[in-house]
């Protein structure tokens, strides 16, 4: 698989209301890889996401999976937002099957699929659980489940964790890390969290607000064998540091 | 650490304090609240007819009307009265929720279909039903159809407009959710749009069906054979008193069940959002 972002660019409203959110954004990925952008508020980075999930359309240039423009939602870009992500009425397991059942897969096929990816996500004791019993890093474990339930050749994630305690976000960093490392997933993470980037992506982008752009891009070659060691090497925190400092840079920019 | 120093304010037992804001008061001093405000009314009422403040003739005593109440009910004509008019209630109102809830949602998902409709039905709205009875009875006649028909007209714009309300509650990430799940528009609507407001719906169609109560009778005033309404106008014209008391409590305590009902559809259909 190999996910193309050509030149894209996006504007909103007409005329003089006329607002320019990302400006000729240009970015590839393969199979397999995590990648991450980052950028404060105002850097067009959800919106990024929506145009390559199908929601939105970029007003110029090209987003194409395998060559194939992409030209609205599908299962083959599967999304995971920060809020409101799960079905209330469904418990955790029927949320999971939810996507395959709207693709008319057959019952015991979803029972098989829905069963492994609970138990990959650490959730076979919630499955009879309505989402309003379960606490925000299950209900985001569930979200991912149901996405990758479809078998996603890309798995889009739009600030999951953003709302999430520190403590029980850095948790689920490591489980999205370790999940990634398993099973070579295709991740495109968003977020504003610089460290969240770093920890678990191998590349990162970082977005410039008005209008949205790459200012930079880069590798991540840390060693990521043990996540807490790491958060805490020196080589981490002045990469973070570095990262920060352009963002802030950004921000000052503007006042 | 001492536990006194610690321990709660003395809890104030005076009525006032169940007035003080944020304050629950305990299952059993609910109930008992629930059972005075029936209670208290009836006994008002049985103490004022007792003394004979009021002649007999205008205000007859709970007896009398429960009297009235059992020999309407021997007799036959209770019953009778009670099917006629559930009868058109269930029929107007069951027509108005069955086209009133698609439009609803087509109109809370789809803003084209919105600006399409709203200013119509916003208008409609505020033609008081009740003023389309000659108009109905020229067209449809005396029979039934023009009591559903107003039943009808009085309850389909008020469904719309609220199903249209909460379906407009409905996160748009859960849409587009479902969307990136390989969801289709049918699906979305159906099974997403709809089962999401379903609390609401049902929720709305409680509020609403009280509006029919009051058009069934305003219709049976005008043209009827049978019918809680029309038992009351004939109770007047033989300045029984009693019987339209009786009709009327008939009236309230089927409002009462019916509410009762939509309330446990609620919470059988939807369980997670009571």
């Amino acid at each position: 698989m190999e996910l193309q972002i050509c030149n894209v660019s996006k504007h909103f409203g007409v005329g003089s209301a006329r607002k320019t959110v990302l400006d000729r954004i240009s970015f590839s990925m393969q199979s397999g890889e995590f990648v991450a952008l980052v950028g404060s508020s105002g850097s067009g980075k959800s919106t990024i996401l929506r145009l390559i999930a199908g929601l939105n359309q970029p007003s110029s240039g090209r987003i194409s999976v395998d060559g194939e423009p992409v030209r609205g939602p599908g299962p083959d870009r599967g999304m995971v937002f920060q809020k409101y992500s799960l079905y209330p009425w469904l418990n955790a397991a029927d949320n999971v099957a939810f996507g395959m059942r709207l693709q008319g897969i057959k019952a015991a096929e979803i029972r098989e699929r829905t069963a492994y990816f609970l138990e990959v996500m650490g959730l076979q004791d919630a499955a009879t659980k309505l989402p309003r019993e379960l606490s925000g890093g299950m209900r985001q474990r569930v979200a991912i489940a149901r996405a990758l339930a479809t078998n996603p050749s890309v798995l889009l994630l739009d600030e999951p964790f953003g709302a999430l305690d520190l403590q029980i976000r850095e948790s689920m960093q490591d489980f999205l890390l370790q999940l990634w490392q398993c099973t070579g997933l295709t991740v495109l993470l968003i977020t504003h969290d610089v460290e969240e980037a770093l920890v678990l992506a191998q590349r990162v982008h970082v977005l410039a607000p008005n209008p949205g752009r790459i200012i930079r891009s880069l590798d991540v070659t840390l060693d990521k064998s043990d996540l807490d060691q790491l958060r805490l090497s020196g080589e981490f925190l002045d990469l973070r540091r570095s990262l920060a400092g352009s963002l802030r840079q950004l921000e000052s920019a503007l006042c | 650490m001492s536990a006194s120093a610690t321990a709660a304010p003395e809890r104030r037992s005076n009525l006032l304090s169940l007035l003080s804001l944020g304050a629950t008061p305990s299952r059993a001093v609910r109930g008992g609240l629930q059972v005075a405000s029936l209670l208290i009314p009836l006994l008002a009422w049985a103490a004022i007819a007792a003394l004979g403040f009021v002649d007999e003739k205008f205000l007859p005593s709970p007896g009398a009307v429960f009297r009235s109440l059992t020999s309407m009910a021997e007799s036959g004509i209770l019953f009778e009265d009670i099917l006629a008019s559930t009868g058109r209630v269930f029929g107007g109102f069951l027509l108005a929720t069955v086209l009133a809830v698609p439009i609803g949602i087509c109109m809370g998902v789809y803003p084209a279909i919105c600006a399409l409709c709203e200013p119509l039905i916003a208008m409609l709205r505020y033609m008081p039903a009740a003023a389309f009875i000659p108009l109905l009875i020229i067209y449809l006649g005396i029979g039934e159809e023009p009591k559903i028909a107003l039943i009808f007209l009085g309850t389909i714009y008020f469904n719309i407009l609220m199903v249209m309300d909460a379906v407009k509650f409905v996160p748009k990430e859960l849409i587009e959710t479902t969307l990136t799940l390989g969801g289709r528009s049918r699906q979305v609507l159906v099974q997403v749009v709809a089962r999401y407001s379903l609390p609401s719906i049902i929720d709305t169609l409680r509020i609403n069906i009280a509006t029919s109560w009051n058009l069934v009778v305003v219709a049976e005033l005008v043209a009827a054979e049978v019918g809680l309404g029309k038992r009351i106008q004939l109770a007047q014209r033989f300045f029984r008193t009693d019987q339209i008391f009786a009709e009327l409590i008939v009236l309230g305590l089927i409002g009462f069940t019916i509410d009762m009902g939509f309330r446990l559809l609620l919470r059988l259909t939807c369980r997670w959002a009571v």
